[in-house]
């Protein structure tokens, strides 16, 4: 039952992602994303990990891409006939990368071995504790991190006089 | 996983029951609506189709159901289409979390009156609050008519304020409680209820949900004086029929989420717990109706002030607060 699930959640996935990938349309794109995302989502709560799974939906699903179509909205940006293709300039870095991630993959698959799975799901305070006990300094980083973008973002915006 | 049949066959009947009396107390809400509106205003109402008007939300839905359907030119097909049941289904689905009773017993079998305990309860009502918003954008940028655009957009800015103060007023009750799942926050008020401890989450939240529902004094996305009828301007017969069912849903919903967070979930002396839950949410939506009765409306950039410079940075102290008590405490 729940590898059927698994597999028709995965393809829904990928379909998805190429999809908005293709599509030339930014609205259509972001529809495509999100509903790859919620089956990534639902694929995670498969994998007995409900946690990551609600923040899939909540981060990904519900405030970025709820930020990227507020933006494309705002300025009017969904004009499909303007989309171009972009030089070939342009594509020698991000096929180079993509080459990279690729082989690593089929190394890494290459010489996987299956592993029992782990027993149980993980709960929230496991999570929590090993985020903020384990990996707290890093935590602290990111989060000050965050704030440097929140007063940059402030700084840009400020009413000039 | 091995589920029995008695367990699913028990499932499907609660998923039923939900939908059942969700969608009907949703159509009754519109009635009651109209009542109590005319109630405050000083007049009488729908009273006419069945006693004292009854019969009202039947005669509505025949009337959805047999007006044509049209779509505009330039419209954008499958998203004007989709965009309403992207509105009502997750506020519908959010119910699945939510406590309606105290667990009983049936044939040697404990029924929790939930359709499902999960141990991410609350943070699976923040996940479909905000996809629900979706509906509202995508209906309004479909339709291709600059009034549902504006709404759109205006129902977009206000959700992105709203949800973070909705989120972080949440945060105290998930550290007195020391759980996300519904049912241990609905435990841990056994004794006391959490409104007691956090009466200003509860004025941030209550705030807040009167913005996620769209409601006056945050009715913004729809502002009939400026946008004619905001991001569903172009909608009409059932579709519109949808948008505006969930937004009642949304009401039921929201109001048994600030029962089971604030005010004991379905604790209560004498009563049966189904009861109490249902005097609750009852209670929220005439709050809801009163202060669309009463309040007029909020400008588009005072509610953001508010949003961002006024409730996130309270929620915040709240949270802190709230830390340093229980760590004081023990």
């Amino acid at each position: 039952m729940e590898t059927y699930l698994f597999y028709i959640l995965a393809t829904v996935t990928v379909i998805g992602t190429i999809l908005a990938i293709t599509e030339k349309h930014p609205v259509h794109a972001i529809v495509y994303l999100v509903t790859s995302f919620f089956s990534l989502a639902s694929i995670f709560f498969l994998l007995s990990a409900p946690l990551i799974a609600m923040f899939e939906v909540i981060i990904y699903a519900g405030a970025v891409m709820v930020l990227f179509m507020f933006v494309i909205m705002m300025l009017d940006l969904g004009r499909a006939d303007e989309a171009k293709r972009p030089p070939l300039r342009q594509w020698f870095l991000p096929v180079i990368l993509g080459g990279i991630i690729l082989v690593s993959i089929g190394v890494l698959a290459a010489g996987y071995v299956t592993t029992p799975h782990a027993p149980g799901a993980i709960t929230v305070r496991d999570f929590a504790v090993t985020l903020f006990r384990k990996y707290g300094v890093a935590v602290e980083i990111i989060s000050m991190q965050l704030l440097f973008a929140v007063v940059g973002a402030l700084y840009l915006g400020r009413r000039r006089p | 996983m091995m589920y029995d049949t008695i367990d699913i066959a028990l499932l499907l009947a609660k998923i039923a029951l939900v939908f059942f009396v969700i969608l009907t107390l949703a159509a009754y809400l519109v009635f009651a609506e109209r009542k109590v509106l005319a109630w405050i205003q000083d007049r009488k109402g729908p009273n006419r189709v069945g006693p004292f008007g009854l019969l009202q939300p039947l005669a509505d839905l025949i009337k959805l159901l047999t007006k044509e359907d049209f779509r505009p030119i330039g419209a954008d097909k499958w998203l004007f289409y989709l965009a309403p049941a992207m509105a009502a289904i997750p506020a519908i689905m959010i119910f699945a979390v939510i406590p309606f009773g105290a667990p009983l017993t049936l044939f040697g079998h404990t029924v929790l009156l939930q359709v499902s305990d999960l141990n991410v309860g609350l943070l699976l009502f923040m996940a479909l609050s905000s996809i629900a918003v979706y509906g509202v954008a995508l209906g309004g940028w479909a339709s291709n008519s600059k009034y549902a655009l504006l709404g759109s957009i205006r129902g977009l800015a206000q959700l992105i304020s709203y949800e973070l103060s909705m989120g972080l007023s949440l945060v105290p009750v998930v550290m007195l409680a020391r759980s996300f799942r519904l049912s241990d926050i609905v435990n841990a008020q056994s004794g006391c209820w959490f409104i007691v401890y956090q009466p200003l989450a509860f004025v941030i939240f209550l705030i807040s949900i009167a913005a996620e529902c769209k409601r006056i004094p945050f009715e913004l996305p729809e502002a009939e004086g400026e946008l004619v009828a905001g991001f569903h301007t172009e909608y009409s017969g059932m579709r519109f029929g949808l948008f505006f069912v969930g937004e009642y849903i949304n009401i039921i919903v929201l109001g048994g989420l600030a029962a089971t967070f604030f005010l004991g979930g379905w604790h209560g002396p004498f009563l049966p717990p189904v009861v109490w839950f249902s005097a609750k949410v009852l209670a929220f939506a005439f709050l809801f109706i009163w202060m669309r009765g009463t309040l007029p409306r909020l400008r588009y950039d005072q509610l953001m002030h508010f949003g961002w410079k006024i409730l996130t940075p309270l929620a915040l102290v709240n949270i802190v607060v709230t830390g340093w008590w229980l760590v004081l405490r023990g």
